[in-house]
């Protein structure tokens, strides 16, 4: 072995990034041709569903922003369970996470009416990753004692959550013409939208966000510390690494970011918490995330498919009375078709 | 010991003609022929990265080869997955193992058994099993759960599958390197026997000794090529060393530690401390123990018996229960494993795959895993991977390994190679406080040596030393004080001088010496 072979870098990188780019598409083709069938066999034209699918959301300006004003929320939930899996812990706890979010910044939101908004949206940005982070540590704190996967108890907080909110409001800060939602926020509580469409500010938080999970586990000492602890968590205690602090405080921060979805999407969208306002996004973060591998740019392309097929399935709902449901199975075909990794041609290269 | 039947007009019954296997980089078998015997040991020596598991896993099915032709009984057979080797009745024990933990034994073996029927009879399997093991004395609880056996028993377990299983050419992996010297025994003795009823039994090996004592035939393979191949009557240890590498070593030279014991504060002490048992795990009794600086304190035991548990417990990881545990004369009982190796303190641990590597990492991250802070810039924004480069050549560099390539994932290294990696990675800066357990498992004679000097010369340098190894002939020429382990007490302590490796060898297995 030459000092040379020692120090160079291999060029897989390239080579690897164009693999899973091409095993993505071929995947996605394949579900789509499934979903495809399904159509058909429900009596619709599956062509023609997906020519509306797609007029609806690149046809116009209005649609392709509706699009994105979908990803915001499924982009941060979806680096909400990308963090945690990066030290090997499954948030699936991203909807109850994103409730109590939304539900500590529509406190903000309600009591300080008179800040002005450079005060009160930075308030609320805090309150909701605290009001998250503090739903994830309890799973969090009680995987890193040996206790209980956190698989399980973020699950299963997920329908704790809701129903808190559901108290709030009812008990407390129902409007007094509807009882299932708070009175409209102020407009300093709400976050800015851009070109006059529903785009909001949202859309940067996520970006950051993005950007940073990004940098963090690429250049940051962190960054190392953290998949070696997804990688191997009993050599990464071997070698003097904080563990069980890792696992807490990736879950809190985890839960954080999901909390921030929620306040993005009451102040951003709504601009008044709704009740079960969230529609499952915190689990469509968990499918994006798994949908991408948990890898930044795969995030980023994939919660745009699949706020493509969200848009473009309502649309389908009212123009060709197909259920909301069928959308679901179109994407619980692409889950599956990803997480059973068919290998297609690519032959495993055994390693020496 | 045996009566050699080379001399016999029999063909072999296994051909290898011509396999050549290349990887990325390297050439790992270039035109191997070899030629086994049915009734031989035959043993494949050779260094780390000399080809030998390549060959094997060929042969077993886990690698096609690039190119050349496996005959048995002189027939040309194709085997491209374990399943026909399986077919083809060759048998492999691996050095990890290959059962099931969770299962029995009579269950691990029922698996392979080609006659099983569709309704499972555990009395007729329990049949089968004892048949074979009263026959070849491989005398293992069909009903204990795998995880429950020693390693030993789980080898034993292991080749009662293959016998079973019909296999007729068994390959051994390295088999006695996780085995205690009565084990050892033992198995050669059951090989032995295997050898006498005909099968052909191909040994890999890193063992001089065991090689000149059992084997028939030896083949040594250095750089992917046979370097020769040999009858045991022809051979001497001299002959297979020069066979096996270029250059001829020089061996440590037992050295006396420096610091005079009496003077120095211990740079550890552990006072009567115990440890609970977790889950399988042993617990340590009352555990009382001093290491001082330059001093090497090797620890002798059969495995099991609480080496892993005491290394651990020293390191941190294992909750101490009773005692106190005193570093630097400070109170340390209570320390993070993040505050010991701040303190100085490198672990060698016994499985470095699993408890010291990130599998998929590269080396160089996995090299700085242990001391990010001291690498991190724009107070932790970044890494300074040239300085981590540097420190850790320099390391490779002064232990006398060669390089390794920076940038291949830590589990795509040989056992040898991610060994080297792991003491490099250690010794990269002085360390105060050494646990090594199985220090040269896997390593070639050479890395050993040098893995050896590099432990010496820490102790030079005021370092001190815990010394876990089932080698005894190393515990006696490195250690300057030895400690037995048996079943989580330290029952003996006493200088190498005083005893002998017998009287050790009775210790490790509860046996009462008089004193």
């Amino acid at each position: 072995m030459t000092a040379a072979e020692n120090t160079v870098r291999p060029s897989l990188l390239q080579n690897k990034a164009v693999r899973t780019m091409l095993r993505y598409t071929g995947m996605i083709i394949f579900a789509l041709l499934l979903f495809g069938l399904i159509l058909l066999l429900s009596g619709q034209d599956p062509i023609q569903s997906y020519k509306d699918i797609f007029t609806a959301t690149f046809g116009s300006a209005y649609g392709f922003s509706e699009v994105i004003v979908a990803m915001i929320p499924m982009l941060i939930t979806a680096l909400a369970v990308a963090l945690p899996s990066r030290v090997g812990l499954i948030n699936v706890g991203g909807e109850g996470q994103l409730y109590i979010g939304a539900a500590f910044a529509t406190w903000a939101a309600l009591t300080f009416k008179d800040l002005p908004s450079w005060g009160l949206i930075p308030l609320m940005v805090l309150l909701a990753m605290i009001g998250g982070a503090l739903w994830a540590f309890i799973p969090g704190y009680l995987k890193a004692i040996g206790l209980v996967n956190e698989t399980i108890t973020s699950l299963l907080l997920n329908s704790v959550a809701p129903k808190i909110v559901g108290f709030l409001i009812f008990g407390y800060w129902h409007s007094a013409l509807d009882t299932v939602k708070t009175p409209n926020f102020v407009d300093a509580a709400r976050l800015p939208a851009f070109f006059g469409t529903r785009i909001h500010l949202g859309l940067i938080f996520g970006l950051v966000l993005l950007a940073a999970f990004w940098a963090v586990m690429k250049y940051t000492r962190w960054g190392l510390e953290m998949r070696s602890i997804g990688g191997n968590a009993q050599a990464a205690l071997r070698n003097g690494l904080p563990v069980k602090k890792y696992l807490v405080i990736v879950m809190c921060i985890g839960g954080a970011i999901a909390g921030l979805a929620g306040m993005v999407q009451v102040s951003g969208f709504y601009g008044v918490l709704l009740l079960n306002f969230s529609l499952s996004l915190g689990f469509m973060g968990f499918l994006i995330c798994w949908l991408a591998g948990g890898e930044p740019l795969g995030i980023l392309l994939m919660s745009f498919v699949v706020s493509v097929i969200f848009t473009g399935g309502n649309l389908l709902q009212l123009t060709r009375g197909i259920p909301f449901a069928t959308i679901n199975v179109l994407l619980a075909i692409a889950l599956f078709v990803v997480l059973a990794q068919p290998t297609f041609s690519l032959t495993r290269e055994k390693s020496k | 010991m045996t009566v050699h039947q080379s001399s016999s007009p029999q063909p072999p019954l296994l051909t290898l003609r011509g396999i050549t296997k290349s990887f990325p980089g390297v050439l790992a078998n270039d035109h191997i022929d070899l030629d086994v015997y049915a009734g031989e040991i035959h043993a494949l020596l050779g260094e780390n990265g000399a080809g030998k598991s390549t060959l094997m896993k060929i042969l077993f099915g886990f690698y096609k080869a690039d190119a050349g032709e496996i005959h048995i009984n002189s027939q040309r057979v194709a085997i491209h997955t374990p399943r026909d080797a399986h077919a083809h009745q060759i048998g492999m024990v691996f050095q990890d193992l290959n059962l099931i933990p969770a299962f029995s034994v009579a269950e691990n073996i029922a698996l392979f058994l080609p006659d099983l029927k569709q309704i499972i009879d555990p009395k007729w399997i329990d049949q089968r099993i004892s048949e074979v093991s009263r026959q070849y004395d491989l005398q293992v609880d069909p009903q204990a759960l795998v995880s429950h056996l020693s390693i030993g028993d789980q080898q034993k377990a292991e080749i009662l599958k293959l016998l079973l299983s019909d296999a007729r050419i068994l390959i051994l992996d390295e088999p006695t390197r996780v085995l205690a010297p009565h084990e050892i025994d033992a198995l050669y003795r059951v090989l032995d026997n295997l050898r006498k009823d005909g099968y052909a039994i191909i040994l890999i090996t890193h063992k001089l000794l065991e090689v000149m004592n059992f084997a028939d035939r030896i083949t040594v393979l250095r750089g992917g090529k046979v370097a020769g191949s040999i009858l045991r009557t022809e051979a001497d240890q001299k002959k297979l060393i020069a066979m096996m590498f270029d250059k001829t070593i020089a061996d440590v030279k037992r050295t006396v530690s420096v610091t005079a014991v009496d003077v120095s504060q211990p740079v550890l002490e552990l006072k009567e401390l115990s440890t609970a048992a977790d889950g399988a795990g042993m617990e340590l009794k009352s555990v009382s123990l001093k290491i001082h600086p330059g001093e090497i304190v090797g620890v002798a035991g059969v495995s099991g018996n609480g080496q892993k548990e005491l290394a651990e417990m020293i390191l941190g990881i294992e909750p101490v229960r009773s005692g106190k545990k005193v570093l630097f004369g400070e109170d340390a009982t209570r320390f993070s494993v993040g505050e010991m190796r701040a303190k100085g303190v490198a672990f060698i641990p016994e499985s470095p795959l699993q408890s010291a590597v990130v599998p998929w990492l590269p080396v160089l991250p996995n090299s700085i895993l242990t001391r990010t802070g001291r690498y991190a810039r724009r107070s932790g924004f970044s890494l300074d991977w040239a300085q981590a480069r540097k420190d850790l050549a320099e390391s490779y560099h002064r232990l006398g390994f060669p390089l390794p390539h920076f940038f291949a994932q830590a589990k795509s290294l040989s056992g040898g190679n991610l060994q080297r990696m792991i003491i490099a990675r250690e010794m990269t800066f002085p360390p105060r406080l050494i646990l090594a357990s199985y220090l040269t498992r896997g390593l070639d004679v050479q890395s050993a040596v040098a893995a050896r000097q590099a432990l010496l010369e820490a102790r030079q340098t005021g370092a001190a030393i815990l010394f876990i190894s089932e080698d005894l002939d190393e515990l006696f020429t490195l250690s300057d004080r030895l400690v037995v382990l048996f079943e989580g007490r330290i029952v003996q302590e006493i200088s190498p001088a005083e005893t002998t490796s017998y009287e050790i060898g009775l210790l490790m297995t509860g046996a009462q010496v008089q004193a």
